[in-house]
Protein backbone atom coordinates (compact mmCIF):
# COMPACT_ATOMS: atom_id res chain seq x y z
CA UNK A 1 0.00 0.00 0.00
CA UNK A 2 1.33 3.39 -0.94
CA UNK A 3 1.66 6.04 1.75
CA UNK A 4 -0.11 8.50 -0.51
CA UNK A 5 -2.02 7.73 -3.66
CA UNK A 6 -3.70 10.27 -5.89
CA UNK A 7 -6.21 9.40 -8.60
CA UNK A 8 -7.60 11.79 -11.19
CA UNK A 9 -6.71 14.87 -9.14
CA UNK A 10 -7.85 18.15 -10.69
CA UNK A 11 -7.25 21.64 -9.30
CA UNK A 12 -9.08 24.70 -10.58
CA UNK A 13 -8.76 28.41 -9.88
CA UNK A 14 -12.17 29.68 -10.91
CA UNK A 15 -12.21 28.96 -14.61
CA UNK A 16 -8.48 28.20 -14.81
CA UNK A 17 -7.77 24.48 -14.86
CA UNK A 18 -4.27 24.22 -13.40
CA UNK A 19 -4.18 20.44 -12.81
CA UNK A 20 -6.20 18.28 -15.15
CA UNK A 21 -6.50 14.87 -13.57
CA UNK A 22 -3.23 13.38 -12.43
CA UNK A 23 -2.42 9.98 -10.90
CA UNK A 24 0.50 9.83 -8.54
CA UNK A 25 1.72 7.74 -5.63
CA UNK A 26 4.54 7.73 -3.14
CA UNK A 27 5.56 4.58 -1.28
CA UNK A 28 6.65 4.61 2.34
CA UNK A 29 10.34 5.54 2.52
CA UNK A 30 10.52 6.65 -1.10
CA UNK A 31 11.83 9.92 -2.50
CA UNK A 32 9.79 11.06 -5.48
CA UNK A 33 10.21 14.23 -7.48
CA UNK A 34 7.79 16.30 -9.51
CA UNK A 35 9.41 18.34 -12.26
CA UNK A 36 8.08 20.57 -14.97
CA UNK A 37 8.24 24.04 -16.46
CA UNK A 38 6.89 27.18 -14.81
CA UNK A 39 3.13 27.01 -14.55
CA UNK A 40 2.99 23.25 -15.19
CA UNK A 41 0.88 22.78 -12.06
CA UNK A 42 3.46 21.40 -9.61
CA UNK A 43 2.66 23.75 -6.73
CA UNK A 44 -1.08 23.44 -7.32
CA UNK A 45 -0.84 19.65 -7.10
CA UNK A 46 1.20 19.74 -3.90
CA UNK A 47 -1.07 22.29 -2.24
CA UNK A 48 -4.02 20.02 -2.97
CA UNK A 49 -2.17 17.12 -1.30
CA UNK A 50 -1.53 19.23 1.80
CA UNK A 51 -5.12 20.47 1.91
CA UNK A 52 -4.42 24.11 1.07
CA UNK A 53 -6.48 23.85 -2.12
CA UNK A 54 -9.63 21.80 -2.69
CA UNK A 55 -9.59 18.99 -5.23
CA UNK A 56 -11.98 19.85 -8.05
CA UNK A 57 -12.01 16.17 -8.95
CA UNK A 58 -10.26 12.99 -7.97
CA UNK A 59 -9.32 11.32 -4.70
CA UNK A 60 -6.37 11.48 -2.35
CA UNK A 61 -5.75 8.43 -0.20
CA UNK A 62 -3.21 8.64 2.58
CA UNK A 63 -2.14 5.76 4.82
CA UNK A 64 -5.17 3.81 3.70
CA UNK A 65 -7.86 6.45 4.21
CA UNK A 66 -9.52 8.93 1.90
CA UNK A 67 -8.41 12.40 2.97
CA UNK A 68 -9.72 14.31 -0.04
CA UNK A 69 -12.11 16.37 2.11
CA UNK A 70 -9.97 16.59 5.26
CA UNK A 71 -9.04 20.16 6.28
CA UNK A 72 -5.40 21.17 6.19
CA UNK A 73 -4.75 21.17 9.95
CA UNK A 74 -6.05 17.62 10.32
CA UNK A 75 -3.85 16.40 7.48
CA UNK A 76 -0.90 18.00 9.26
CA UNK A 77 -1.84 16.21 12.47
CA UNK A 78 -1.90 12.91 10.61
CA UNK A 79 1.67 13.40 9.47
CA UNK A 80 1.59 15.34 6.19
CA UNK A 81 4.01 18.23 6.46
CA UNK A 82 4.67 20.74 3.71
CA UNK A 83 7.40 23.30 3.21
CA UNK A 84 5.69 25.78 0.91
CA UNK A 85 7.16 27.61 -2.04
CA UNK A 86 8.80 30.73 -0.60
CA UNK A 87 9.34 28.98 2.75
CA UNK A 88 6.55 30.57 4.78
CA UNK A 89 8.69 31.35 7.81
CA UNK A 90 6.77 33.34 10.46
CA UNK A 91 8.68 36.62 10.15
CA UNK A 92 8.00 38.03 13.62
CA UNK A 93 8.37 34.81 15.57
CA UNK A 94 11.84 33.87 16.72
CA UNK A 95 13.61 30.87 15.23
CA UNK A 96 12.84 28.92 18.41
CA UNK A 97 9.17 29.95 18.27
CA UNK A 98 8.95 28.97 14.61
CA UNK A 99 10.30 25.55 15.55
CA UNK A 100 7.82 25.23 18.41
CA UNK A 101 5.02 26.00 15.96
CA UNK A 102 6.22 22.99 13.97
CA UNK A 103 5.47 20.83 17.01
CA UNK A 104 2.23 22.72 17.70
CA UNK A 105 -0.10 19.74 17.95
CA UNK A 106 2.34 17.43 19.74
CA UNK A 107 2.02 16.86 23.46
CA UNK A 108 5.09 14.70 24.17
CA UNK A 109 7.39 17.38 25.57
CA UNK A 110 10.34 14.98 25.95
CA UNK A 111 10.02 13.95 22.31
CA UNK A 112 9.74 17.60 21.22
CA UNK A 113 12.91 18.48 23.14
CA UNK A 114 14.75 15.56 21.53
CA UNK A 115 13.59 16.58 18.05
CA UNK A 116 14.65 20.16 18.72
CA UNK A 117 18.15 18.90 19.47
CA UNK A 118 18.02 16.82 16.32
CA UNK A 119 17.11 19.70 14.01
CA UNK A 120 19.66 21.97 15.70
CA UNK A 121 22.14 19.18 14.96
CA UNK A 122 21.08 19.12 11.31
CA UNK A 123 21.26 22.91 11.05
CA UNK A 124 23.75 24.28 13.63
CA UNK A 125 23.18 27.74 12.16
CA UNK A 126 19.64 27.71 13.52
CA UNK A 127 20.85 27.10 17.05
CA UNK A 128 23.06 30.20 16.81
CA UNK A 129 20.10 32.21 15.52
CA UNK A 130 17.43 30.79 17.78
CA UNK A 131 16.57 34.11 19.48
CA UNK A 132 16.45 36.03 16.19
CA UNK A 133 13.14 36.61 14.38
CA UNK A 134 12.47 34.58 11.26
CA UNK A 135 12.21 37.66 9.05
CA UNK A 136 15.80 38.67 9.77
CA UNK A 137 17.31 35.39 8.50
CA UNK A 138 18.96 35.06 5.10
CA UNK A 139 17.16 33.14 2.37
CA UNK A 140 19.21 30.02 2.96
CA UNK A 141 18.69 30.19 6.71
CA UNK A 142 14.95 30.64 6.17
CA UNK A 143 14.89 27.53 4.05
CA UNK A 144 16.74 25.62 6.77
CA UNK A 145 14.24 26.91 9.30
CA UNK A 146 11.28 25.93 7.14
CA UNK A 147 12.60 22.38 6.73
CA UNK A 148 13.55 22.09 10.39
CA UNK A 149 10.10 23.37 11.40
CA UNK A 150 8.43 20.80 9.16
CA UNK A 151 10.54 18.05 10.78
CA UNK A 152 9.43 19.19 14.25
CA UNK A 153 6.00 17.72 13.54
CA UNK A 154 7.62 14.27 13.05
CA UNK A 155 5.98 13.90 9.66
CA UNK A 156 5.32 10.64 7.86
CA UNK A 157 5.26 12.43 4.54
CA UNK A 158 7.33 15.52 3.83
CA UNK A 159 6.35 17.71 0.88
CA UNK A 160 9.01 20.16 -0.31
CA UNK A 161 8.12 22.83 -2.88
CA UNK A 162 11.26 24.17 -4.56
CA UNK A 163 13.68 24.21 -1.65
CA UNK A 164 16.37 25.65 -3.92
CA UNK A 165 14.35 28.68 -5.02
CA UNK A 166 16.28 31.91 -4.86
CA UNK A 167 19.31 30.42 -3.09
CA UNK A 168 22.99 30.80 -3.90
CA UNK A 169 24.68 27.61 -5.17
CA UNK A 170 26.42 26.96 -1.88
CA UNK A 171 23.16 27.23 0.06
CA UNK A 172 21.45 24.92 -2.45
CA UNK A 173 24.20 22.39 -1.84
CA UNK A 174 23.78 22.56 1.95
CA UNK A 175 20.01 22.20 1.71
CA UNK A 176 20.19 19.23 -0.63
CA UNK A 177 22.83 17.48 1.47
CA UNK A 178 20.40 17.70 4.37
CA UNK A 179 17.47 16.53 2.25
CA UNK A 180 19.49 13.46 1.21
CA UNK A 181 20.41 12.86 4.84
CA UNK A 182 16.77 13.05 5.92
CA UNK A 183 15.83 10.68 3.10
CA UNK A 184 18.59 8.26 4.08
CA UNK A 185 17.10 8.17 7.58
CA UNK A 186 13.90 6.79 6.05
CA UNK A 187 11.68 9.86 5.51
CA UNK A 188 9.11 9.66 2.72
CA UNK A 189 9.57 12.67 0.47
CA UNK A 190 7.81 14.34 -2.41
CA UNK A 191 10.02 17.00 -3.92
CA UNK A 192 9.25 19.75 -6.42
CA UNK A 193 12.17 21.36 -8.20
CA UNK A 194 12.80 23.76 -11.05
CA UNK A 195 16.30 22.36 -11.19
CA UNK A 196 15.37 19.03 -12.78
CA UNK A 197 18.85 17.54 -12.69
CA UNK A 198 19.18 18.16 -8.96
CA UNK A 199 15.71 16.77 -8.34
CA UNK A 200 16.31 13.60 -10.35
CA UNK A 201 19.71 13.07 -8.78
CA UNK A 202 18.14 13.28 -5.31
CA UNK A 203 15.17 10.98 -5.90
CA UNK A 204 14.42 7.43 -6.89
CA UNK A 205 11.39 8.13 -9.08
CA UNK A 206 10.01 11.14 -10.88
CA UNK A 207 6.94 12.54 -12.58
CA UNK A 208 7.10 15.12 -15.33
CA UNK A 209 4.21 17.57 -15.38
CA UNK A 210 3.26 19.58 -18.44
CA UNK A 211 0.20 21.78 -18.75
CA UNK A 212 -1.46 20.18 -15.75
CA UNK A 213 -0.94 16.59 -16.95
CA UNK A 214 1.68 13.98 -16.19
CA UNK A 215 3.54 13.32 -19.42
CA UNK A 216 6.38 11.05 -18.20
CA UNK A 217 6.99 8.93 -15.15
CA UNK A 218 9.85 6.60 -14.48
CA UNK A 219 12.81 5.84 -12.27
CA UNK A 220 14.87 8.97 -11.86
CA UNK A 221 17.91 7.38 -13.52
CA UNK A 222 15.76 6.49 -16.54
CA UNK A 223 14.34 10.02 -16.70
CA UNK A 224 17.86 11.44 -16.49
CA UNK A 225 18.79 9.28 -19.49
CA UNK A 226 15.62 9.89 -21.50
CA UNK A 227 16.29 11.99 -24.63
CA UNK A 228 12.91 13.74 -24.37
CA UNK A 229 13.42 14.73 -20.74
CA UNK A 230 17.02 15.72 -21.45
CA UNK A 231 15.95 17.95 -24.31
CA UNK A 232 13.07 19.61 -22.48
CA UNK A 233 14.31 19.90 -18.90
CA UNK A 234 18.01 19.22 -18.65
CA UNK A 235 19.18 21.50 -21.45
CA UNK A 236 20.98 18.68 -23.20
CA UNK B 1 -4.18 72.66 42.24
CA UNK B 2 -1.61 71.72 39.66
CA UNK B 3 -3.57 71.58 36.43
CA UNK B 4 -0.86 69.92 34.37
CA UNK B 5 -0.28 67.07 36.82
CA UNK B 6 -3.98 66.63 37.38
CA UNK B 7 -4.70 66.41 33.68
CA UNK B 8 -1.83 63.93 33.24
CA UNK B 9 -3.25 61.72 35.98
CA UNK B 10 -6.75 61.94 34.49
CA UNK B 11 -5.35 61.24 31.06
CA UNK B 12 -3.52 58.11 32.16
CA UNK B 13 -6.65 56.74 33.82
CA UNK B 14 -8.80 57.44 30.79
CA UNK B 15 -5.99 56.19 28.55
CA UNK B 16 -5.79 52.85 30.30
CA UNK B 17 -9.46 52.38 29.43
CA UNK B 18 -8.92 53.33 25.80
CA UNK B 19 -5.99 50.93 25.69
CA UNK B 20 -8.13 48.02 26.89
CA UNK B 21 -10.61 48.66 24.11
CA UNK B 22 -7.94 49.40 21.52
CA UNK B 23 -6.40 45.98 22.17
CA UNK B 24 -9.57 44.32 20.93
CA UNK B 25 -9.46 46.28 17.67
CA UNK B 26 -5.81 45.60 17.14
CA UNK B 27 -5.96 41.86 17.86
CA UNK B 28 -8.79 41.29 15.41
CA UNK B 29 -7.12 43.49 12.82
CA UNK B 30 -3.84 41.66 13.30
CA UNK B 31 -5.37 38.31 12.56
CA UNK B 32 -8.05 39.14 9.96
CA UNK B 33 -7.13 42.61 8.67
CA UNK B 34 -10.69 43.48 9.60
CA UNK B 35 -11.73 46.64 11.38
CA UNK B 36 -14.31 45.22 13.73
CA UNK B 37 -16.52 48.27 14.05
CA UNK B 38 -18.83 46.32 16.33
CA UNK B 39 -16.19 46.16 19.05
CA UNK B 40 -17.37 49.40 20.69
CA UNK B 41 -20.80 47.82 20.99
CA UNK B 42 -19.29 44.85 22.81
CA UNK B 43 -17.90 47.31 25.37
CA UNK B 44 -21.36 48.85 25.65
CA UNK B 45 -22.85 45.40 26.30
CA UNK B 46 -20.23 44.78 28.96
CA UNK B 47 -21.15 48.04 30.65
CA UNK B 48 -24.90 47.44 30.56
CA UNK B 49 -24.67 43.83 31.71
CA UNK B 50 -22.32 44.61 34.56
CA UNK B 51 -24.33 47.61 35.76
CA UNK B 52 -27.54 45.57 35.66
CA UNK B 53 -26.12 42.51 37.41
CA UNK B 54 -24.33 44.63 39.98
CA UNK B 55 -27.54 46.54 40.74
CA UNK B 56 -29.55 43.35 41.23
CA UNK B 57 -26.91 41.69 43.40
CA UNK B 58 -26.28 44.70 45.59
CA UNK B 59 -30.02 45.17 46.09
CA UNK B 60 -30.22 41.51 47.10
CA UNK B 61 -27.61 42.12 49.77
CA UNK B 62 -24.67 40.35 48.17
CA UNK B 63 -21.38 41.73 49.57
CA UNK B 64 -19.88 44.35 47.27
CA UNK B 65 -16.60 42.63 46.31
CA UNK B 66 -18.45 39.44 45.42
CA UNK B 67 -21.12 41.37 43.55
CA UNK B 68 -18.45 43.18 41.55
CA UNK B 69 -16.73 39.93 40.65
CA UNK B 70 -20.00 38.28 39.62
CA UNK B 71 -21.01 41.32 37.56
CA UNK B 72 -17.64 41.18 35.83
CA UNK B 73 -17.99 37.46 35.20
CA UNK B 74 -21.46 37.96 33.72
CA UNK B 75 -20.22 40.75 31.46
CA UNK B 76 -17.24 38.67 30.33
CA UNK B 77 -19.48 35.71 29.50
CA UNK B 78 -22.04 37.77 27.58
CA UNK B 79 -19.37 39.70 25.67
CA UNK B 80 -17.33 36.63 24.78
CA UNK B 81 -20.42 34.81 23.56
CA UNK B 82 -21.52 37.81 21.51
CA UNK B 83 -18.07 38.37 20.02
CA UNK B 84 -17.66 34.73 19.03
CA UNK B 85 -21.18 34.58 17.63
CA UNK B 86 -20.67 37.73 15.57
CA UNK B 87 -17.46 36.29 14.10
CA UNK B 88 -19.15 32.99 13.32
CA UNK B 89 -22.29 34.28 11.64
CA UNK B 90 -21.28 37.67 10.25
CA UNK B 91 -17.55 37.61 9.46
CA UNK B 92 -16.53 34.02 8.79
CA UNK B 93 -18.76 33.58 5.72
CA UNK B 94 -17.06 36.67 4.28
CA UNK B 95 -13.51 35.57 5.09
CA UNK B 96 -12.51 35.44 1.43
CA UNK B 97 -14.79 38.19 0.16
CA UNK B 98 -13.45 41.58 -1.00
CA UNK B 99 -12.45 43.61 2.04
CA UNK B 100 -15.27 46.10 1.77
CA UNK B 101 -17.89 43.41 2.44
CA UNK B 102 -16.82 42.48 6.00
CA UNK B 103 -16.23 46.15 6.78
CA UNK B 104 -19.78 47.10 5.87
CA UNK B 105 -21.02 44.01 7.69
CA UNK B 106 -19.17 45.17 10.80
CA UNK B 107 -20.98 48.50 10.66
CA UNK B 108 -24.24 46.59 10.24
CA UNK B 109 -23.46 44.39 13.25
CA UNK B 110 -22.73 47.49 15.27
CA UNK B 111 -26.14 48.95 14.45
CA UNK B 112 -27.89 45.66 15.21
CA UNK B 113 -26.20 45.37 18.62
CA UNK B 114 -27.02 48.96 19.47
CA UNK B 115 -30.67 48.47 18.64
CA UNK B 116 -30.79 45.21 20.51
CA UNK B 117 -29.40 46.94 23.58
CA UNK B 118 -31.92 49.75 23.19
CA UNK B 119 -34.78 47.23 23.10
CA UNK B 120 -33.44 45.33 26.13
CA UNK B 121 -32.37 48.25 28.32
CA UNK B 122 -34.31 51.19 26.92
CA UNK B 123 -33.03 54.65 26.08
CA UNK B 124 -32.41 55.86 29.60
CA UNK B 125 -29.03 56.18 31.24
CA UNK B 126 -28.36 53.47 33.80
CA UNK B 127 -26.34 54.66 36.71
CA UNK B 128 -23.53 52.63 38.17
CA UNK B 129 -24.54 51.57 41.71
CA UNK B 130 -22.58 53.62 44.28
CA UNK B 131 -20.88 50.57 45.74
CA UNK B 132 -17.59 52.12 46.79
CA UNK B 133 -17.53 54.99 49.26
CA UNK B 134 -15.57 57.59 47.32
CA UNK B 135 -12.34 58.60 48.90
CA UNK B 136 -9.99 61.15 47.39
CA UNK B 137 -6.25 61.23 47.88
CA UNK B 138 -4.17 64.32 47.24
CA UNK B 139 -0.79 63.86 45.64
CA UNK B 140 1.51 66.79 44.77
CA UNK B 141 -1.47 69.03 44.21
CA UNK B 142 -3.31 66.54 42.06
CA UNK B 143 -6.15 64.41 43.36
CA UNK B 144 -7.06 60.87 42.58
CA UNK B 145 -9.89 58.74 43.98
CA UNK B 146 -9.90 55.17 45.22
CA UNK B 147 -12.24 54.23 42.36
CA UNK B 148 -9.81 55.66 39.83
CA UNK B 149 -6.92 53.77 41.38
CA UNK B 150 -8.93 50.57 41.27
CA UNK B 151 -9.76 51.19 37.61
CA UNK B 152 -6.11 51.63 36.70
CA UNK B 153 -5.10 48.56 38.71
CA UNK B 154 -7.70 46.34 37.08
CA UNK B 155 -6.88 47.66 33.60
CA UNK B 156 -3.15 47.10 34.15
CA UNK B 157 -3.70 43.61 35.52
CA UNK B 158 -5.92 42.70 32.57
CA UNK B 159 -3.44 44.00 30.03
CA UNK B 160 -0.56 42.23 31.78
CA UNK B 161 -2.50 38.98 31.61
CA UNK B 162 -3.16 39.53 27.93
CA UNK B 163 0.51 40.12 27.20
CA UNK B 164 1.43 36.91 29.02
CA UNK B 165 -1.22 35.03 27.08
CA UNK B 166 -0.01 36.31 23.72
CA UNK B 167 3.72 36.04 24.40
CA UNK B 168 4.01 32.97 26.57
CA UNK B 169 1.24 30.47 25.85
CA UNK B 170 0.63 27.97 23.09
CA UNK B 171 -2.61 29.73 22.14
CA UNK B 172 -0.79 33.05 22.01
CA UNK B 173 1.88 31.63 19.75
CA UNK B 174 -0.81 30.18 17.50
CA UNK B 175 -2.52 33.58 17.41
CA UNK B 176 0.68 35.32 16.37
CA UNK B 177 1.49 32.64 13.82
CA UNK B 178 -2.00 32.81 12.34
CA UNK B 179 -1.77 36.60 12.14
CA UNK B 180 1.56 36.37 10.32
CA UNK B 181 0.70 33.59 7.88
CA UNK B 182 -2.68 31.92 8.12
CA UNK B 183 -1.95 29.25 5.51
CA UNK B 184 1.28 28.14 7.08
CA UNK B 185 -0.34 28.11 10.51
CA UNK B 186 -2.79 25.59 9.05
CA UNK B 187 0.14 23.54 7.77
CA UNK B 188 1.46 23.46 11.34
CA UNK B 189 -1.78 21.80 12.46
CA UNK B 190 -3.38 24.96 13.83
CA UNK B 191 -7.16 24.98 13.55
CA UNK B 192 -7.24 28.51 12.20
CA UNK B 193 -10.99 28.93 12.69
CA UNK B 194 -10.68 28.12 16.37
CA UNK B 195 -7.76 30.48 16.83
CA UNK B 196 -9.70 33.29 15.16
CA UNK B 197 -12.71 32.53 17.37
CA UNK B 198 -10.41 32.57 20.39
CA UNK B 199 -9.07 35.96 19.33
CA UNK B 200 -12.60 37.36 19.25
CA UNK B 201 -13.29 35.75 22.62
CA UNK B 202 -10.20 37.29 24.22
CA UNK B 203 -10.80 40.72 22.66
CA UNK B 204 -14.40 40.61 23.85
CA UNK B 205 -13.34 39.65 27.37
CA UNK B 206 -11.12 42.74 27.43
CA UNK B 207 -14.09 44.74 26.18
CA UNK B 208 -16.21 43.39 29.04
CA UNK B 209 -13.63 44.48 31.61
CA UNK B 210 -13.43 47.85 29.88
CA UNK B 211 -17.22 48.14 29.89
CA UNK B 212 -17.45 47.68 33.62
CA UNK B 213 -14.56 50.05 34.29
CA UNK B 214 -15.87 52.72 31.95
CA UNK B 215 -19.33 52.52 33.52
CA UNK B 216 -17.79 53.00 36.94
CA UNK B 217 -15.52 55.79 35.66
CA UNK B 218 -18.36 57.86 34.21
CA UNK B 219 -20.94 56.51 36.65
CA UNK B 220 -23.36 55.69 33.83
CA UNK B 221 -24.02 53.23 31.03
CA UNK B 222 -26.15 53.74 27.97
CA UNK B 223 -27.03 51.80 24.80
CA UNK B 224 -25.36 54.47 22.71
CA UNK B 225 -22.05 54.69 24.60
CA UNK B 226 -20.16 52.27 22.34
CA UNK B 227 -20.06 54.45 19.26
CA UNK B 228 -17.80 57.36 20.16
CA UNK B 229 -15.85 55.19 22.55
CA UNK B 230 -15.23 52.62 19.84
CA UNK B 231 -14.18 55.32 17.42
CA UNK B 232 -11.69 56.73 19.91
CA UNK B 233 -10.27 53.36 20.86
CA UNK B 234 -9.95 52.49 17.20
CA UNK B 235 -8.11 55.79 16.71
CA UNK B 236 -5.84 54.85 19.60
CA UNK B 237 -5.09 51.52 17.94
CA UNK B 238 -4.29 53.27 14.66
CA UNK B 239 -2.20 55.86 16.50
CA UNK B 240 -0.06 53.10 18.01
CA UNK B 241 0.05 51.08 14.79
CA UNK B 242 -2.94 48.86 14.14
CA UNK B 243 -2.24 45.16 14.54
CA UNK B 244 0.52 45.90 17.04
CA UNK B 245 -0.26 45.04 20.68
CA UNK B 246 2.24 47.33 22.45
CA UNK B 247 1.08 49.97 19.96
CA UNK B 248 -2.50 49.69 21.24
CA UNK B 249 -1.27 50.22 24.81
CA UNK B 250 0.80 53.22 23.85
CA UNK B 251 -1.88 54.65 21.58
CA UNK B 252 -4.54 54.30 24.26
CA UNK B 253 -2.47 55.99 26.96
CA UNK B 254 -1.37 58.77 24.61
CA UNK B 255 -4.88 59.44 23.43
CA UNK B 256 -6.11 59.63 27.02
CA UNK B 257 -3.38 62.10 27.96
CA UNK B 258 -3.82 64.20 24.82
CA UNK B 259 -7.51 64.38 25.37
CA UNK B 260 -7.16 65.36 29.03
CA UNK B 261 -4.54 67.98 28.33
CA UNK B 262 -6.67 69.24 25.50
CA UNK B 263 -9.68 69.52 27.76
CA UNK B 264 -7.60 71.31 30.38
CA UNK B 265 -6.01 73.85 28.07
CA UNK B 266 -8.27 74.22 25.06
CA UNK B 267 -9.98 77.24 26.64
CA UNK B 268 -6.67 79.03 27.19
CA UNK B 269 -5.32 78.03 23.79
CA UNK B 270 -8.30 79.43 21.93
CA UNK B 271 -8.84 82.46 24.15
CA UNK B 272 -12.04 80.94 25.48
CA UNK B 273 -13.44 80.40 22.01
CA UNK B 274 -13.62 76.63 22.49
CA UNK B 275 -14.61 75.04 25.80
CA UNK B 276 -13.46 71.75 27.30
CA UNK B 277 -16.36 69.91 25.69
CA UNK B 278 -14.40 70.25 22.45
CA UNK B 279 -11.87 67.73 23.79
CA UNK B 280 -13.03 65.11 21.30
CA UNK B 281 -11.72 67.05 18.34
CA UNK B 282 -8.23 66.83 19.86
CA UNK B 283 -8.15 63.08 19.63
CA UNK B 284 -9.04 63.06 15.98
CA UNK B 285 -6.86 66.04 15.14
CA UNK B 286 -3.81 64.26 16.59
CA UNK B 287 -4.79 61.08 14.81
CA UNK B 288 -4.85 62.87 11.46
CA UNK B 289 -1.49 64.49 12.16
CA UNK B 290 0.15 61.18 13.05
CA UNK B 291 -1.29 59.47 10.03
CA UNK B 292 0.04 62.18 7.75
CA UNK B 293 3.58 61.78 9.06
CA UNK B 294 3.54 58.11 10.06
CA UNK B 295 0.83 56.32 8.09
CA UNK B 296 1.55 53.01 9.82
CA UNK B 297 1.20 54.50 13.33
CA UNK B 298 3.80 55.03 16.02
CA UNK B 299 4.90 51.42 16.48
CA UNK B 300 3.46 49.97 13.29
CA UNK B 301 5.69 48.32 10.78
CA UNK B 302 5.80 49.46 7.23
CA UNK B 303 3.02 47.67 5.40
CA UNK B 304 5.54 45.98 3.13
CA UNK B 305 6.94 44.12 6.14
CA UNK B 306 3.70 42.33 6.73
CA UNK B 307 3.98 38.70 5.65
N1 LIG C 1 -4.02 31.70 -7.27
C1 LIG C 1 -4.11 31.44 -8.58
N2 LIG C 1 -5.09 31.97 -9.32
C2 LIG C 1 -5.19 31.71 -10.64
N3 LIG C 1 -4.35 30.93 -11.31
C3 LIG C 1 -3.34 30.38 -10.64
C4 LIG C 1 -3.17 30.60 -9.24
N4 LIG C 1 -2.07 29.92 -8.84
C5 LIG C 1 -1.59 29.30 -9.95
N5 LIG C 1 -2.35 29.57 -11.03
C6 LIG C 1 -2.15 29.08 -12.38
O1 LIG C 1 -2.14 27.67 -12.34
C7 LIG C 1 -1.13 27.16 -13.19
C8 LIG C 1 -0.21 26.25 -12.40
O2 LIG C 1 0.48 27.02 -11.43
P1 LIG C 1 1.45 26.37 -10.37
O3 LIG C 1 1.83 27.41 -9.41
O4 LIG C 1 0.84 25.13 -9.86
O5 LIG C 1 2.68 26.00 -11.30
P2 LIG C 1 4.12 25.49 -10.92
O6 LIG C 1 4.35 24.28 -11.75
O7 LIG C 1 4.29 25.35 -9.48
O8 LIG C 1 5.03 26.66 -11.47
P3 LIG C 1 6.40 27.28 -10.90
O9 LIG C 1 7.48 26.37 -11.33
O10 LIG C 1 6.50 28.60 -11.59
O11 LIG C 1 6.29 27.39 -9.44
C9 LIG C 1 -0.43 28.37 -13.80
O12 LIG C 1 -0.96 28.58 -15.08
C10 LIG C 1 -0.80 29.49 -12.88
O13 LIG C 1 -0.87 30.70 -13.59
MG1 LIG D 1 5.51 26.29 -8.07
Amino acid sequence: MSLIEVEGLAVHYGGIRAVKGIDLRVEEGEVVCLIGANGAGKTSSMRALAGLLPAAAGTIRYAGTDITALPVHLRARRGISMVPEGRGVFPRLTVAENLRMGAYFRTDSAGIAADLERVYGLFPRLRERRAQTGGTLSGGEQQMLAIARALMSRPRLLLLDEPSMGLAPLAVQTIFETIRLIAAQGMTLLLIEQNARLALESSSRGYVLEGGRIVHQDDSTALLASPKVRAAYLGA
Amino acid sequence: MDVLLQQLVNGLILGSLYALVALGYTMVYGILELINFAHGEIVMLGALVSVTVLGVLVAAGVPVPLALLLALAAAVLVCMATGVLVERIAYRPLRNAPRLAPLITAIGVSIVLQNLAMILWGRQYLSFPPVLAPQVYAWHGASVSNVQLLIVAVAALTMGTLLLLVQRTRLGRAMRATAQNREVAGLMGVDVNRVIAATFAVGSALAAVAGLLIASYYGIAHYNMGFLLGLKAFSAAVLGGIGNIPGALLGGLLLGVIESLGAGYIGDLTGGFLGSHYQDIFAFFILILVLIFRPSGLLGERVADRA
